[in-house]
């Protein structure tokens, strides 16, 4: 699965204007994950997950900053998040099925912030975008 | 199953908020679901399913009232929807999870039409709401 010119340059585009609300929609995303999915919390036992806490919020930054840096390198995610893949295999062990979740979480907030950009065009570009970054992070679990 | 006191308020208080909307933003919903996940259109191949297209609509429609009858019967949706379970688990026989990326599509469709009014734990309840949904429409399948 790879993206085509048309999804790239959606991806890249709307990048643009993500990237001004990095911080509120990494926070956002993950709050909407923990409310809807909240077998999603025993990743972070060690956080304090409530509302507008200093952790979900360092932690919703850390999200977007990777999806941030594989849309950089957009040709190339599989390097850009190499170290990030490892770390999932090795140490943090995520589940698969919760990139699915936490995807998911991700496109109803840039949904909701971007109501007019994110049409049926952009939102099927970046889910496909999401899988992918899903499978690099997943891709060295065995 | 039951569906909590607090969700239900929410589901109905959102259902009354949609009106005579719902079949617009199931039609959306529709339409995303066909253009991010091709895979489905299988079950349409009888359909015009074109941008724009009336047969989609209608069958936006028809997803509205069977969403809006769940809503009116939130006490006993097996009972409520056990004649669109005999057609869908047993006559289309749908895989359950092409159920999953409509309702995926659906979330991010009010999303887009309310946003800043489309809260973490609205989106819970609606989640859990349609997870009952589609439960009563494909029993044992998920």
């Amino acid at each position: 699965m790879s993206l085509t010119r048309a999804e790239r340059t959606i991806i890249v585009s709307m990048w643009g204007k993500i990237s001004t609300q990095a911080d509120i929609i990494g926070t956002e995303a993950l709050e909407r994950l923990f409310s809807s999915y909240p077998q999603t919390k025993t990743y972070f036992p060690h956080f304090d997950l409530h509302a507008g806490s200093a952790q979900l919020r360092a932690h919703g930054s850390k999200v977007v900053a990777a999806v941030g840096d594989a849309v950089k390198s957009i040709d190339n995610v599989a390097g850009a998040l190499s170290k990030l893949s490892e770390l999932h295999a090795y140490v943090l062990r995520v589940d698969p099925v919760n990139f699915k979740l936490l995807s998911h979480c991700l496109l109803v907030t840039v949904a909701s912030h971007f109501p007019a950009d994110f049409t049926a065009d952009a939102h099927a570009a970046w889910d496909k975008f999401l899988s992918i970054v899903s499978r690099v992070l997943t891709e060295k679990y065995r | 199953m039951v569906l909590e006191a607090a969700d239900r308020a929410a589901v109905r208080a959102l259902w009354l908020k949609l009106g005579s909307n719902v079949g617009v933003y199931t039609t959306e919903a529709l339409e995303r679901t066909f253009l991010a996940f091709p895979s489905t259109k299988t079950y349409f191949l009888h359909l015009d399913l074109s941008p724009g297209s009336a047969q989609v609509r209608a069958h936006g429609q028809k997803v509205a009232d069977a969403l809006t009858l769940a809503v009116d019967h939130l006490d006993d949706l097996p009972s409520a929807l056990s004649a669109l379970r005999e057609l869908h688990a047993h006559k289309l026989r749908v895989n359950p999870v092409k159920f999953q990326l409509l309702v995926h599509c659906l979330l991010v469709t009010l999303a887009r039409h309310y946003p800043g009014d489309f809260s973490p734990s609205l989106q819970a309840s609606l989640n859990k709401f349609l997870s009952h949904v589609i439960s009563a429409l494909a029993p044992n399948c998920h």
